[in-house]
């Protein structure tokens, strides 16, 4: 089943000016538990095609349909709560409320989706424990590594049980432990629950674990393999 | 609950400049509510001394009295017996009959304001008694005379003064009575001009007998002064008798305390533009250096609305931090203050007493001057908070990502 259907795919910056086609006629789908990374040079345009299938941005042209649904026809607060429901996102720089706890950002997003207590206590609990930072669990963003916030972003991610997770460069400030780490959470979570990850990545180790490798160079899908 | 905690523990992330706001909030709460506390308790002062000088809160005349001040529109002093004063509320009540004569002694001749009155209330009301620097207060029998008009007249206690004037409906009036006393006045024209004698003597002098000019109220509870004037009026409607309040009687006293008022107004004005300044560079602060987190938020499902209300408890927050802070350094202060009002001395207190006031500065504890800076303060706080508001609004997610 596809969790997600791109279809003809353009964006393009200063359309009155000088238009520059970041995504140029991208067409692509995802199948529910694919662990598929998205690379290519800087400039390339997976950023911009990752905000357009997570709904961040809109396309000048073309459709992006998630689990059935056409984003591009929701207006922003419908899309707001369709990312609530459907998306989680992990960010290069982890991204993590400062002022709550590492439990608490995990909670967060279930509280906005109006989960009770228990549920909330128990999931959060749960994704800490998958996450080897259950001692984490009191502790803030500053007061922990950066290895460690990036598990917690995942977990928040992960938190409210989400279509699929889009990871723009995850491991772009993380050291080679940290990193192993996180790949192999990530890795476990969707052998074992089915959870779908796209990646946006330079990094070749992020490449190595995933089963499906889109190559995008100058906007255009240049290679798609699946391992 | 999870927006306070929130907006709570995010005024908190920079502590050294919440500080600064709260502290530059609380400084001009803290200043605004000390002026005006010394300007309400001054005014209040002002207001009761003018009202314990001559008029009272209250003052009953003939319906053309105030608009010509002569004997012909006094009025009948057991007329007040047709109307239901209520007493309880009153601190003392007292009849006047008031008008102009000549006053003579040897060669020596003065125009004078008699002032006919019940000796016991009037030293109720005015204190008038307090006022005797020579001599005895009113026996019954004598007169009361200002110390200027004596040293004019060259007349002293035990001296006998002549008054002549025309008397009621235009009979002529003549007596001469016993200097009992000598008055003195902080204030000029009285010194020079003010006679007092028992009301039964002025009525047979003026030969208006059982006729008053004016029944003067002292009020126990100011703040039941205009119900006891609704109350009057209807109980005279239809007779020839009016009620007027102090500040009907004293319109120069309102405006005077207004052009001060208006006048301390502006400081304050001023000074919340200043912090309002500080206050809004704040809140600029707050919203640009989180605009990148604006985003995330949005991204990852919290909505711009959920978003600004977390920003406006934030602002309110800090607002009402900052108001505390001030209001819990002006409050003790203020108390303090009431119940020892700085004292003037020298030249400063006797320039006060001149014009009949006590040489201080009182304060007022009135709830409305703490409250309102208060309100003020969130007011300000909420419409720069606008300028948050709108930031969040008009938020771009891609933009805000890239920030």
């Amino acid at each position: 089943m596809n969790v997600i259907e791109a279809t003809h795919l353009v964006k393009t910056y200063n359309p009155d000016t000088i238009p520059v086609k970041a995504v140029n006629d991208i067409s692509l789908e995802i199948k529910e538990g694919e662990f598929t990374a998205i690379v290519g040079p800087s400039g390339s345009g997976k950023t911009t095609l990752l905000n357009m299938v997570g709904g961040l941005d809109t396309p000048t042209e073309g459709n992006v349909i998630v689990n059935g649904v056409e984003i591009n026809q929701l207006s922003p607060s419908e899309l707001t709560d369709f990312r609530m429901h459907n998306i989680g996102f992990v960010f290069q720089s982890y991204n993590l409320i400062p002022v709550m706890t590492a439990k608490e950002n995990i909670e967060f997003i279930m509280l906005l989706q109006k989960a009770d207590k228990k549920h909330r206590d128990e999931r959060a609990d749960d994704l800490m424990e998958k996450m080897g930072i259950s001692e984490t669990s009191r502790r803030r963003p500053a007061e922990l590594s950066g290895g460690q916030q990036q598990r917690v972003a995942v977990a928040r991610a992960l938190a409210s049980k989400p279509k699929f997770i889009l990871a723009d460069e995850p491991t772009a400030n993380l050291d080679s432990q940290s990193t192993e780490s996180l790949l192999d959470i990530m890795a476990k979570m969707n052998a074992e629950e089915n959870v779908t990850f796209i990646f946006s990545t330079h990094d070749q180790r992020v490449i190595d674990k995933a089963k499906r490798v889109i190559t995008i160079v100058d906007g255009k899908i240049a290679s798609d393999e699946t391992k | 609950m999870l927006y306070l905690k929130l907006a709570w523990r995010n005024i908190w992330r920079n502590r050294k400049r919440t500080w600064i706001t709260a502290s530059s909030i609380g400084f001009a709460v803290f200043f605004a509510s000390f002026m005006q506390s010394m300007q309400l308790g001054s005014y209040q002062r002002m207001i009761d001394n003018s009202v314990r000088f001559y008029t009272g809160h209250l003052a009953i005349h003939q319906s053309d009295y105030w608009e010509e001040k002569i004997l012909d529109n006094g009025f009948a002093h057991k007329s007040l017996m047709d109307l239901d004063i209520d007493q309880t509320k009153l601190d003392v009540g007292a009849p006047r009959l008031t008008s102009f004569a000549l006053a003579s002694f040897k060669d020596k001749t003065k125009g004078v304001l008699i002032n006919g009155v019940d000796p016991a209330l009037e030293a109720d009301l005015t204190y008038l008694d307090n006022k005797i620097k020579s001599g005895t207060y009113m026996t019954g029998k004598g007169v009361l005379i200002g110390g200027g008009l004596s040293e004019y007249l060259k007349v002293g206690v035990g001296d006998t003064i002549v008054f002549i004037s025309q008397g009621y409906h235009g009979v002529n009036a003549a007596g001469k009575y016993l200097v009992e006393g000598l008055l003195s006045f902080p204030v000029p024209e009285l010194e020079q001009s003010a006679v007092y004698l028992p009301l039964p003597l002025a009525q047979d002098f003026f030969g208006a007998e059982e006729i008053i000019t004016s029944y003067s109220m002292l009020v126990k509870d100011p703040k039941e002064i205009n119900q006891l004037q609704v109350n009057l009026d209807e109980m005279t409607q239809g007779s020839e008798l009016s009620i007027m309040n102090w500040e009907e009687m004293m319109p120069e006293l309102i405006q005077g305390i207004e052009l001060d008022y208006y006048g301390g107004l502006i400081m304050i004005y001023i000074l919340y533009v200043v912090i309002g300044f500080g206050i809004f560079g704040t809140f600029l602060m707050m919203t640009k250096e989180r605009t990148y987190e604006f985003g995330i938020l949005v991204s990852i499902g919290m909505k711009k609305r959920q978003i600004q209300y977390m920003v406006a408890l934030e602002i309110l927050a800090l607002a009402f931090f900052g108001v505390m802070l001030g209001l819990a350094a002006s409050f003790p202060l203020t108390v303090y203050f009431f119940n020892n009002p700085i004292e003037f001395t020298g030249e400063a207190a006797k320039a006060y007493e001149s014009f009949g006031y006590e040489p201080i500065i009182p304060f007022s504890l009135d709830p409305v001057v703490f409250y309102s800076q208060g309100i003020a303060i969130l007011l300000i706080s909420a419409f720069l908070g606008i300028y948050p508001m709108l930031a969040i609004k008009q938020l771009k997610i891609i933009k805000a990502l890239k920030e």
